[in-house]
């Protein structure tokens, strides 16, 4: 496993406030992985997405993204590397219709229009928005404008995809397909894709590979899903939600019914509630 | 109520001059304004009209679209008027009554002036309906180029106008959306004295500046994720392409004005 971001010792306060927004944040995120953020409100975790694409320059501390320190010389290099994709829908949609928009990256980067016409082709069959390569923003679904802000992140060819509360602003449908989609794409991406996602989706976070928490500014937490959620009374101390399977599993618990330790989905537990009632 | 806020809204079509190029519309309306000026009696108003009238039927959309378009503008068009009906004090006398002194200059300035405006208005609705906003921006771009030498940034400029017409549509319907929630909470938009009415769309322009604020900040950190960073590397994905029939648009118009200068040696 190589890592692919590594901080050390970064610490960020916004210029006009005294509390720094992240404090002495260290760790490495390994190529190829998928790293699921969580943490309330106003912890810090868009900031920690924003310094990884140099939208913000750490005060102290340094960032490395596939061996490239985070500088203001590098900052181009930087943003070729890291694709992000934010969470309100219309705020990110700068062209006037979706061929448009998912060509503003190539555009700034002077790709040559040949060669922007097939990228930007490839991108949107990549996220099934071809036949709507010709519409305005106004006449899609907020679902249909993130596959189209997923698409322009692809046509840069990126390597690390930062989804900051991407489906936040979503239906229900349209999250769920979202993030089917960015598990095709990692399907088929492999380790060249490192998916980095923020979000309050405990269905999202569930299928990383590594949870980490964030906590008013400091990395609290780091593992895997499964025992990150297992762990009612330290989600619950750090402002989250608990999953609804363990809230379920505590109040068995209470009851005196003997639960399985280790995580488990909503479908997991009913299959496992059918099973020792079936036994029984 | 805010549809009919816009003049000369684009109309989707398929005709011969909405196919034109953006630029060739851009430049004839333009130089549209400067030659209806040529016209100096009723043979020269009367071609003009004719050449704007089959403009106005090759677009297909009908006159009543145009028509309407002119709604908003009338007031401006009658105070033009009036104005020339009142201050030309020259020729003969027709109406004197009290500091009113109305004289056939007047009525024939006021005429003239009128008509003009109609036909440039006219004239210029038909780029605006015909073209994608989109478009006309793109075009403005391509003719300004030139002065990219003395230092206009052209580029910023229609990247900002295409910002600014990609926004309209979702500021709109948040500025709906606010005026719902507002109303569910007593406010009347449409009712009461002038005063009143300026002042109930307070509590909506707020909100709607605040939230346009708040966009602006967020499309601009999405704009820099995406590597914009401004200058003359940019290439564009968006092309104009020059077709014969604009070619044609040119030559045509070029008779016309050679056939209304024309005129003013006729009478
Ligand atoms: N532009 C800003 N200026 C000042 N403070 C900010 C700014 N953006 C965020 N903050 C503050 O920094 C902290 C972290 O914010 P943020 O990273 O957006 O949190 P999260 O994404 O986890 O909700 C919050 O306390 C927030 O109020
Ligand atoms: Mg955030």
């Amino acid at each position: 496993m190589t890592p692919i971001i590594s901080l050390s010792h970064v610490t960020y306060a916004y210029p006009n406030s005294d509390v720094p927004a992240l404090r002495d944040l260290s760790l490495t995120i390994n190529k190829g992985e998928w790293v699921a953020i969580i943490g309330h409100n106003g912890s810090g975790k868009s900031t920690f997405a924003k310094l990884l694409n140099y939208l913000l320059a750490p005060d102290e501390g340094e960032i490395t993204v596939n061996d490239v320190v985070a500088t203001e010389e590098n900052m181009w290099t930087i943003r070729d590397m890291v694709g992000m994709v934010f969470q309100n829908p219309d705020n990110q949609f700068v062209g006037a219709t979706v061929a448009d928009d998912v060509a503003f990256g190539m555009e700034n980067r002077g790709v040559p229009r040949d060669e922007m016409i097939t990228r930007v082709d490839a991108a949107l069959e990549e996220v099934q928005m071809m036949p709507f390569a010709d519409r305005e923003p106004a006449r899609l679904s907020g679902g249909q404008k993130q596959r189209v802000a997923i698409a322009s992140v692809l046509a840069l060819q990126p390597k690390i995809l930062i989804l900051d509360e991407a489906t936040a602003m979503l239906d229900p449908t349209g999250r769920r397909e979202m993030i089917a989609l960015v598990h095709e794409l990692k399907a088929h991406m492999g380790d060249d894709l490192t998916v980095i996602s923020i979000t309050h989706d405990i269905d999202e976070a569930a299928s990383a590979d590594r949870v980490m928490v964030i906590n008013d500014g400091e990395l609290v937490e780091t593992g895997l899903p499964a025992e990150v959620f297992a762990n009612a009374d330290q989600l619950r101390r750090f402002g989250l939600a608990v999953p609804f399977a363990e809230q379920l599993k505590e109040q068995l618990r209470l009851r005196g019914i003997e639960v399985p330790n280790e995580y488990l989905t909503t479908e997991g537990l009913v299959t496992w509630l059918w099973q020792s009632i079936s036994t029984k | 109520m805010f549809s009919n806020m816009i003049i000369g809204r684009y109309m989707p079509g398929d005709s011969w001059i909405h196919r034109l190029d953006a630029r060739t519309k851009l430049v004839l309306s333009i130089a549209f304004i400067f030659v209806v000026f040529f016209a100096n009696n009723v043979i020269g108003y009367a071609l003009a009209g004719a050449f704007t009238l089959l403009a106005i039927m090759m677009t297909g959309l009908g006159v009543g679209v145009f028509l309407r378009g002119l709604r908003p503008l009338v007031l401006l068009m009658l105070i033009t008027t009036l104005l020339q009906l009142f201050f030309v004090q020259t020729g003969d006398v027709l109406v004197h009554w009290a500091f009113i002194k109305i004289t056939t200059d007047g009525v024939i300035n006021s005429v003239i002036v009128f008509v003009r405006f109609m036909l440039i208005i006219m004239f210029s609705t038909i780029l605006t309906l015909t073209t994608q906003p989109l478009a006309v921006a793109d075009g403005m771009e391509s003719l300004l180029k030139p002065f990219k030498k003395f230092g206009l940034p052209v580029s910023e400029l229609a990247l900002m106008l295409s910002i600014a017409l990609r926004f309209v549509p979702t500021l709109m319907d948040e500025a709906q959306s606010i005026m719902n929630a507002q109303r569910a909470r007593g406010v009347r938009f449409n009712e009461g004295s002038l005063m009143a009415r300026i002042k109930s769309f307070v509590p909506l322009l707020i909100p709607l500046f605040v939230n346009a604020i708040k966009r602006a900040i967020e499309l601009g950190d999405a704009m820099e994720a995406r590597g914009y960073r401004g200058g003359d590397q940019r290439t564009k994905y968006r092309v104009l392409t020059w077709h014969t029939r604009d070619t044609i648009a040119i030559i045509g118009f070029v008779i016309f004005t050679v056939a209304l200068i024309a005129t003013r040696w006729i009478m």
